[in-house]
This record gives structure tokens, sequence and C-alpha cells, in this order.
């Protein structure tokens, strides 16, 4: 360890000492009073940050003897993360304050958590992966839990904090596996071990106990059993993080480990992933059309995204890197555009989710409701949205890489979830006439909303020149 | 000019963008800005497109006007006409305005129907036009959005269930299309157009779950697609939404639906189908005759039963495409010249019907036959244009209507002689229903209380119908117009298509 490692860690260490600092300013300053100003500076200095991760340039660098990497796929993940987190702290404010919800403590756990996310991109090292994670999930299981009187979000707290406790032992387990027949937590170390593409069978049980729990953190079926209920009892702003930035995190921890660490024998993890990816996108398209609450609707969307987004990193080349973190790129962006839709829904003053609800939102608020349009047609892939093109990235990349077969299940599994998707414009559009529902936007929540509606529409013609630079990830990534 | 199929394309769907950024208010006067916007963008592509007819050389059977630019996600934005594809353009351009100026009387959310109308020109525009799998597939499918929601929004009482029936029949089956579009891509590894349909796919026989499938890989990919064209075309027995969507979308709606939406899948089996999988086409020939003749017949037999008149004019249209398949699956010069003429000819005249049943229906609020009778008396330029259009959809000789049945005809006699002749019995069924159709509404005296005050056509609606009287009279009588600049291009199609079936299946055919 020497003093030459910490300008690496620059992003990391500065958001740390901020988020001790803000702590201490809010205990001592005026508590929740100030909820509002650390929020803004948060979201502030989340776009600081990613201004600064993103000018960093050159080659990559290592850290703590390769604990720690700071190369071009992690940069790339860390702007997606900061922005995103920036996006939600941004849309919640309105919501948090007018809801009862405005503490002091919530910007701090996002900060804290967004460490974590940034520490598991970076990792080089199973001991370090383990450590992002965990302050990651910590953060993540009070936030659920944040709205202390409401049993719903209490629930969703322990539901987590139990479950996820479960995929950590699990991960761990891996973890300690693979120590012990690689004699090496370092990433680079046990790739050292993979000796002409073969691996030792404690090796490969490690390996899938890693991508178990790992697979929970995403949410990848059949680990998304707590996704759901997290979703809908959580406060809506911690379900908009939730979807967003940690799904970035993990999705890229994975394709961290699988290509540095087991990069030797891609033979192996990459039917686990198709595997997941298959169960996934069908899991998270069939079980959506049921849905009566929009938020866990979104749950199940998310499943479904995590299976594409899989199906890019099951291609195992660098091209399937690349069109996985377009797809996340995409993914996110829709999903803040659409939370800040969910977060603007009221009636009498009280939070509505149910879908019904929407019934002729198209009326009284036509333009909100073509945004919307537009979002939900994204999500659901149909051309010309964006969102049709991170999915024909993904299946692209899978189709190089011969995987034919799961590209047409994604294909098949497309057209089955832009059924619920359908229905929520049906109601829109065309429900029963009733009491129409409020829609009471901030302005960074309107911003938000219809500025990702037009980005989703724009992309079609360059994708805001995104792909050289996913691409320049993931050759750093895989090179 | 090296853009002007992009501007053609994009001028519409420019106009849209500037009448949804700044054009304010619901009021008369932002109404009425909708309307000209919408009329004059139109007339614009109208006048626009003049030039890529003026321009294309019809002797030249390769691709012309060819833009092509790198794009995103390793695709190319690749545009072009030939001869098999400038005239579904044409077509297009020249029914918009015409459409536009029949939803005059639309009242409400007028600027969403205009921007609707607008968009959906620039996707339709940009199917015929697209020379890339992936950017064909997309303008395809974003079709489906504005239509869905001019059928959803501005239809009739029973809009929603035709809305869904529509996007889900159609979605269902380009699905289908884009998972043989990943397997063309994994073949072939490119989704250019043109080579496409220079490249050989495998066509050895296939064994699939047990079943041997003749044409292999071939055979696959052709259903695949026979799926989705299938379903927009639409051919027995897919084509159940058609009547529905028609009943109950605006009259404008029903229009572009039956002018042209339909030939989107026309032309995707001569872009296609015949092309890319030579041999998947032969082994399924018959099935689509049959399901042709069976259309022709059947569909006829259902029209005369109908008392809706759109509902009637759906059927008619939909035994009307089944003269295209056939003469496109005849795969000889008659038959695709003549399946081509079809689809040209029905988009004047089946939008043509359709605003027939718009003015009337404009006036009544019905669409039921038994509600007319003996508008002769009353709207005599009306009675005269619904006749001509009458025998127009019949096949008159001296109308387009015509010359594409017969060629169609003269085509499938010299394949198979037995679907020829079931077919030639669904010119007498359409004489049938359309005669009967006439009939009831417009001669006769005129005894119904209800209609005693009905006026003539305003001047407004004599103004759409000319061009459309005028094109399918010029050609009826000289048809030329029209084969002369498919003729070069579909010979290349048919040549090229027998060249690259085996010679045993060649042999076969002749």
């Amino acid at each position: 360890m020497t003093g030459v490692d910490f300008p690496i860690l620059l992003p990391e260490i500065l958001l740390a000492v901020y988020a001790m600092a803000a702590l201490m300013f809010g205990v001592y300053g005026g508590k929740d009073k100030l909820a509002a100003t650390i929020t803004w500076a948060t979201a502030g200095l989340f776009v600081a940050l990613a201004l600064l991760v993103a000018l960093r340039n050159g080659e990559g660098a290592l850290a703590f003897g390769g604990m720690f990497v700071d190369d071009a796929f992690a940069r790339f993940a860390k702007v997606v993360i900061l922005l995103s987190a920036a996006g939600v702290l941004v849309m919640s404010q309105d919501y948090m304050a007018r809801r009862d919800l405005g503490r002091f403590e919530y910007p701090i756990l996002v900060t804290l958590c967004t460490i974590g996310m940034m520490v598991m991109v970076s990792s080089g090292d199973l001991m370090v992966l383990y450590m992002g994670l965990e302050l990651q999930s910590l953060a993540l299981y009070v936030m659920a839990a944040l709205r202390r009187d409401s049993v719903k979000s209490t629930e969703a707290g322990l539901k987590y904090f139990v479950l996820g406790a479960l995929s950590s032992g699990l991960l761990l387990y891996g973890a300690s596996l693979v120590y012990g027949f690689a004699g090496t937590t370092l990433f680079a170390g046990i790739a050292s071990t993979l000796t002409e593409g073969h691996a030792p069978l404690g090796l490969l049980i490690g390996l899938v106990f890693l991508l178990s729990g790992m697979a929970f953190k995403i949410s990848a079926a059949p680990f998304h059993m707590w996704t759901p209920d997290v979703y809908e009892g959580a406060p809506t702003p911690v379900t908009a993080f939730l979807a967003t930035a940690p799904k970035v995190a993990a999705m890229a921890l994975i394709a961290r480990v699988v290509h540095d660490a087991f990069g030797g024998i891609p033979g192996d993890w990459s039917q686990v992933l198709a595997a997941l990816a298959v169960v996934s996108m069908f899991l998270g398209a069939v079980a959506a059309i049921g849905q009566k609450d929009i938020k866990r609707l979104m749950a199940y969307s998310s499943i479904a995204h995590m299976g594409y987004a899989l199906v890019g990193l099951a291609a195992a080349t660098p091209q399937g890197v690349q069109a996985m973190l377009i797809y996340m790129a995409i993914y996110v962006t829709m999903n803040l555009g659409t939370f800040a839709f969910i977060l603007s829904l009221e009636k009498d003053g009280r939070p509505v989710t149910t879908i019904t609800s929407l019934n002729q939102f198209a009326k009284s608020e036509p333009l909100k409701a073509l945004a919307m349009l537009v979002l939900l047609f994204s999500l659901a892939g149909v051309p010309p949205m964006l969102g049709f093109f991170g999915k024909f990235y993904v299946l692209k990349a899978a189709v190089d890489a011969g995987m034919v077969w799961l590209a047409l299940a994604g294909a098949v599994a497309s057209v089955i979830g832009a059924f619920y998707y359908l229905r929520i414009v049906y109601f829109m559009y065309f429900g029963a006439e009733q009491d129409p529902v409020e829609s009471r936007m901030s302005v960074p929540q309107w911003l938000m909303m219809v500025g990702v509606a037009a980005v989703m529409v724009l992309g079609v013609v360059n994708m805001f020149g995104i792909e050289p630079l996913a691409l320049t990830a993931a050759e750093a990534l895989l090179g | 000019m090296d853009n002007l199929l992009s501007i053609i394309i994009f001028i519409p769907a420019v106009a849209a963008v500037i009448m949804a950024l700044f054009l304010r208010g619901d009021d008369l006067a932002a109404q009425t800005n909708a309307k000209w916007l919408a009329l004059l963008a139109t007339i614009a592509t109208l006048l626009v497109s003049l030039f890529l007819l003026a321009g294309f050389d019809p002797a030249n059977t390769g691709m012309q006007f060819v833009e092509e630019y790198p794009w995103i996600a390793g695709l190319t934005y690749k545009l072009g006409v030939d001869g098999i594809s400038i005239l579904f353009v044409m077509l297009t351009t020249f029914l918009m305005p015409i459409t536009i100026l029949s939803t005059w009387s639309v009242s409400t959310r007028v600027k969403e129907y205009m921007i609707a109308f607008l968009l959906l020109e620039s996707l339709m525009l940009g199917v015929f036009c697209a020379l890339d799998l992936v950017l064909f597939y997309l303008f395809f499918e974003a079709g489906l959005i504005p239509m869905f929601l001019i059928i959803g929004i501005w239809g009739g009482a029973n809009r929603i269930y035709a809305a869904f029936k529509f996007f889900l029949y159609t979605f269902l089956g380009s699905v289908l299309m884009l998972v043989a579009m990943i397997a063309m891509y994994f073949a072939a590894g490119t989704t250019d157009i043109p080579t496409l349909m220079a490249f050989e796919f495998a066509s050895e026989p296939m064994v699939v779950l047990g079943m041997t499938i003749t044409g292999g890989l071939q055979t696959l990919l052709f259903l695949a697609f026979f799926a989705s064209f299938a379903v927009k075309m639409p051919m027995w027995p897919v084509h159940t939404w058609l009547p529905d969507a028609h009943v109950q979308a605006p009259t404008a709606g029903s229009v572009i639906l039956a002018a042209v939406m339909l030939k989107m899948g026309g032309y995707g089996f001569l872009r296609f189908s015949l092309p890319m999988f030579p041999v998947g086409s032969y082994v399924m020939t018959d099935l689509v005759f049959w399901m042709s003749a069976i259309a022709i017949v059947y569909t006829s037999l259902v029209a005369l039963a109908q008392s809706d008149m759109k509902k009637l004019i759906a059927y008619s249209s939909v035994a009307h495409m089944g003269y295209v398949t056939m003469g496109i699956f005849a795969a000889n010069q008659q038959g695709v010249d003549g399946a081509m003429f079809q689809m040209i000819s029905h988009g004047f005249i089946s939008g043509a019907m359709f605003l027939c049943v718009g003015v009337i229906y404009d006036r009544m609020h019905t669409r039921e036959i038994d509600a007319y009778g003996g508008l002769v008396n009353r709207m005599p330029a009306y009675a005269l244009v619904f006749m001509f259009f009458t025998m127009a959809n019949v096949g008159l000789p001296g109308t387009s209507g015509f010359v594409g049945e017969f060629l169609v005809l003269i085509g499938i006699f010299q394949v198979n002689t037995l679907i020829a002749a079931i077919a030639t019995t669904g010119v007498i069924l359409s004489a049938a229903y359309g005669l009967w159709l006439y009939r009831r509404v417009a001669m006769g005296a005129l005894v119904k209380e209800a209609l005693a005050g009905i006026q003539d056509m305003s001047r407004r609606e004599r103004a759409i119908f000319a061009p459309l009287i005028l094109m399918t009279l010029l050609l009826g009588v000289y048809p030329a117009l029209v084969t002369d600049i498919i003729g070069p291009s579909v010979a290349q199609l048919v040549t090229d298509y027998h060249a690259a079936l085996p010679e045993m299946a060649d042999a076969a055919t002749h």
C-alpha cells in the first residue's frame, strides 16, 4: 500500500469523506431541516464526480496490488451509476418532502450505497468485491425500510435483509471455495490457475455459488423472489433507486468476475448466464401480465430486462459486454423517466400506484401520457424507440457468438412482454371513465420524464455516441 | 439530389414535429392550422416524389437513388427504390393529401390526428424504401403505433377491441419475422437487402422434430415471413382482424389501411419471399394458391351477407388481395405484373370506396346498408361516383380493376388451370355483391324519411374523388403507365427466381 495508489481511488475517497462530513453536518446542524440542502449537494457532487471519472483517460490503473482496478470499464459503469443516482435524488426530493419522508439520512445512505457500487465495479479481488457489495446492500436494506411507521415498508426492508443475507452467504461460500482451490482471492491469480481452459471441480462449484449470489443482486430469476415485494413496499423514490444504479453495479460486477477471474473458461459460465437469462426473460414477461400495482409491474419488468442484459454477457465476447453496457445505460435511463412519472401520481394528496387508476389519464394530461407512451413502447422494445436498439444489440451479440437459440428466445419473450406495457397504454388512452388520477410533478420530475422520452426517440439517430465508449469499456475488460 | 428518398420520407415527420412543438391550443384556428399544415406537408411530399418518378430509369433493374450511411448498432441506414417499390412510394404520396382532405370534418383532437397521419406516412414510405433488414423491420413495426392510436382514439364504438386485435395480430406475425431475420443474419452475416437477395440460403431438406422439411432452412424462413405478410395482406384465414379494424377505424384510417398498409404484405412477398427464399416459395406455392382461391370465393360470399357497408368493402378487399398473392406466386411476368397492377389499382379503388362510405356516413352517421336507398334521387353526383367505383371494384373493362385481375388470371392459368378456374368465379361473385350493394344504397325510390334532406357532395368532396377517378380511368385504358415502370424489374425478379430453383422444380412449373 503506497501513497501512489490513493489518486486512483480519489472519487471513492472524496465520496466517503463527503458522506461522513454530511452526516456530522446533519446531526449537529439541524437534522431533517437540512434534508433538502444535503440532497441537492449530494446530487451535485455525484454529477461533478461523474465528470471527474469521465474525464480520466489513459490506460487502466491498478491499486493495492491489483485489488482495485480503474479501467475504462469501471469508469463507464461509474458514470452511469453516479448519474442515475443523482437523477433519482433530484426527482425524489419533492416526493420525500411532501410525504413527510424528508430525512437527512436518505441522501447520505444513497451516498454510502454509491460508494459501495463504485467499489464493486472496480474490484479486482473477491474481498474487495464482498466489501463493496455489503456496503451497497446494507445501505439499501435501511433505505427500503425508510418509512418506519409503515408495515409494508418495514416488511420490505426485513425481507430484503433476510434474503440478501442469504445471498451474501451463498456468495461468501462460493468465494471460500474459490479461494480454497485457487489459493488466492485476486482475480488475476484465479485466472492464472485456469490453465488450458480447464478448471478444477471445486472452482466450478465456487463459481456457481458466486454467480447465484450475484444473480440475487440483479434479481435474475430464479433469484428474484424478493423483488416484487421490496419494490412495492419500499417508498417509491427508493424503488426508483433500487431499479437503477444497483442493477448496473451488480451487472458490471458479474461481467468483471466472469471475465477477469474466469475468462479462461467462458463455456462454463456462459451456459449458467444463458440459463438465467432465459428464465428471467420469460418469467419477467409472463408474471407481469397479472399485476395490478405499477411498482410490482416494474419489478417484473426489471427482472425481464436483467435477462436481456445477461444475454449480452452470456455471449462472452467484447461485443457482448458492449451490448450489456449499452443495454444497462438505456435501461437505467428508461427507468428514471418511468419512475419520475410513477412518483408524480397521487389522488387527494396520497400516492397512488394501481394501474387501473390511470384510466383516461391521456384526457387530462395529454403530454405526460404521450411521454409515458413513448417510455412504455421503449420498455417493450418496439421500434423505433431506443429500447428496441438495446434489445437488438444484445440479441445480435448472442447471434454473433453462435447462440441463435438464445436470441430467438429473447425475441419471443419480448412479444409476450410487450403485452403488459401495452395494457398500461390501454388504460391511459382507452380506459373506463372515472375520476382521473392527478399527476403533480416537480420541475425536475417533469424534465426527467419528458427529457427521457425525447432521448428515447432522438437516440435513434446515433445513440448519443455511447457506442464507441461502451466498446472501449468492453475492450478494456477483455483486453 | 443525393438524399431525395430521405427528404421524401422525412417531410411528413418534420411537419409532425413542427405541429407538435409549435401549434398550441385546441380552438378552431389551431385546428384549421393543423389541417392546412398537414395538407401542405403531404402535397409537398407528393411534389418532391414526382422528382423521384421523373428521375427513375425503368430499364435499370437495380436499386436507384441509393443512400447509405453507417448507423447505430453496426447497422446501415440504406434506402433505395427499384421498379417494384417506386410505385408504392408514389401511391402513398398520392393518396395522403386526399386522405387528409377527407378528414376535414374531424373535430376531436385534430392536432394529434394530423400528427398521427403524418408520422404514419413517413413510416409507410420508409417501409417501401428501406434496404436494410432491420431498418425495414423498424418502419414496418413502428407503423403499428400510429395506426393503433388512430383506430383506438378516433374510431367507432367498438374501437378498442378492434385496435387491440389489429395490434396483436400484426405484432404476433412480425415477431416470427424478427426471429427469421435473426436466423438470416446468422446465416448470411449481413442485413443488407440487396446482398441478401443474391444470397443463397440453404435449401437441403432438414429434419425438425421428426418431420422432414423440403426446402430446409428456406422453407422455414419463408414460413416465418409468410406469417407476417399473410397477416398484413391479409390472407384467409388470418384476415379476421381486417373487417373489425376497418369498421371501427375512422374513414381516413380505413383508406390508408386498405390503400397502403395492406400493400406492405404484397411488397414483402416480392421483396423478401420470392428473391430470398425461391425454393421455400416454390415448395409452398400450392398452399398459397389454395389459400388465395379460398380467400377469393369464401370472402366474396361473406361479403354478400354483410349488412355493414364498410365490412362488405373490407371483405371485398380480402378477396382482391387473394388475386394479388395468387399472381405473385404464379411467378411469371403476367402474374407478377398483374399482382403489382392489382395492388396499385386497389389502392385507388378501395380507398375511393371507403371514401364513398365516408361521405354518407358523415351525413347519416350509420353504415348500415338498410338505412339507405334511393340516394340517386337526392345525390346524383354521389351516385355517379359511387357507381363508377363499384364498377371499378367489380373489374369492369376500361377501369384499372379489370387490368390487374385479368393479368393475374392469365398468369395463373399458365401455372395451374384449376386454381385459375376457381379464381375466375370471384369475378362474378364480386359483381354480385358490388351491384347488389349499389342497388340497395343508391337505386329505387327515396322512401326513408331520414334521407329526405340529405345533401349531395360538397366541392371539397368532389375534389377528393376527381384525382382518384382520373387515375382509375387512366390506368384502365393505358395500363402501360404502370407496366412500363415495373416490367423490367419484374422480369428480372422472375428470371432470378426460376434460375435459383433446382432444375427439377423449374421443369415442374412450366
